[in-house]
């Protein structure tokens, strides 16, 4: 009997086991091909789908290749100046207590520009969600070096590789965060596995219950992949992603609540 | 005993050909395709239909979301 069962057997309503959020918008995700930006959004709207919290969570778009993160989630959004979403997120939140506010900022913005932002709002505790895609590049301005980028790693501006005496170490910005008070969860994640993905969905939604107990930042670090910055295919990118990044940025979480 | 039986639908215009599906696949259906969508990319489809159990890690990893994956149980 099993052979003769079609695809169109299949696929049936009732058969369905995924499909993508309906808290995409229509609009195709600007991204390139195998940018883990795509999965990290459709974690983040997984999570306010089945939490149920559309309606209530106000989202800050960062300066970038995110900066159009507005575009392709149905949730009511700002877009903050390069670097202080978490300033405006503060302010968001201090205004409408009772609503999920979350930020989402890549490694540029965030570990960059936005240190100073960053740091006080996490040394402040405001008790918002700050999700931190970190892939060592500045990926849309063409591949610059970042303070995330690894010693020896070839950037545009770097083109013989990051050279530590002259342009200086690597900021590990997940690892200084969880050193302050302000933080509740600190967690690192990828997204480049089946794996690895069901992993950081279930820190995006602990990180997004966590509001709810008033206790200050959660911190959800996804260390990505920019095939186009470091000039490789997407599967090869993963891969380099995992033999080069994952020794200095390693997985896992670093600060859990202590009743936990 | 019964069986799983698995089926992806990708949305093909969609599709930008990363191919990060293809390792994720623990049973080897999928393949980016010869042909091109409307964008020039080489798309995804199932090359080999009948190993797909639908445990839907394709669409885990598919950075666009345009896998929709169905999955039911026969018996022998």
């Amino acid at each position: 009997m099993a052979e003769n069962i079609t695809n169109k057997d299949i696929v049936k309503e009732e058969n369905l086991v995924f499909k993508k959020t309906s808290l995409f918008t229509e609009k195709p995700l600007s991204y390139c091909p195998g940018c883990g930006h795509g999965t990290a959004h459709r974690l983040v709207l997984e999570t306010i789908e089945e939490m149920g919290i559309q309606s209530e969570t106000i989202g800050i778009a960062p300066v970038g290749c995110s900066v159009l993160a507005y575009e392709f989630m149905d949730i009511d959004m700002q877009q903050a100046a390069h670097g202080r979403a978490p300033a405006l997120a503060t302010a968001i939140k201090r205004l409408y207590p009772e609503k999920f506010v979350f930020t989402y900022q890549g490694d540029g913005d965030l570990a960059a520009i936005g240190t100073a932002e960053t740091i006080h709002a996490c040394n402040r505790g405001e008790n918002i969600v700050i999700i931190f895609v970190n892939n060592g590049i500045y990926g849309m301005t063409g591949g610059q070096m970042a303070p995330t980028t690894l010693p020896g790693m070839k950037s545009s501006t770097s083109p013989y590789g990051r050279e530590v005496i002259s342009m200086g170490n690597p900021l590990k910005m997940t690892e200084l965060v969880a050193q302050l008070p302000g933080t509740y969860y600190v967690t690192r994640q990828a997204v480049h596995t089946p794996g690895a993905v069901r992993k950081a969905k279930k820190a995006i939604k602990q990180a997004f219950e966590n509001q709810k107990l008033n206790k200050g930042v959660s911190f959800v670090e996804i260390v990505s992949n920019c095939n186009s910055g470091w000039k490789m295919e997407p599967v090869q990118a993963n891969e380099w992603m995992v033999e080069n990044m994952f020794p200095f940025y390693p997985l896992g979480d670093i600060k859990v609540p202590a009743e936990q | 005993m019964a069986k799983v039986k698995g089926s992806i639908v990708v949305n093909i215009e969609r599709c930008k050909g990363c191919g990060v599906c293809v390792p994720a696949c623990p049973t080897e259906v999928i393949a980016l395709h010869d042909e091109v969508n409307g964008k020039g990319y080489h798309y995804a489809y199932m090359a080999n239909p009948e190993a797909c159990t639908g445990c839907a890690n394709c669409a885990m990893v598919c950075p666009d979301a345009v896998i929709t994956v169905y999955r039911m149980k026969v018996n022998e």
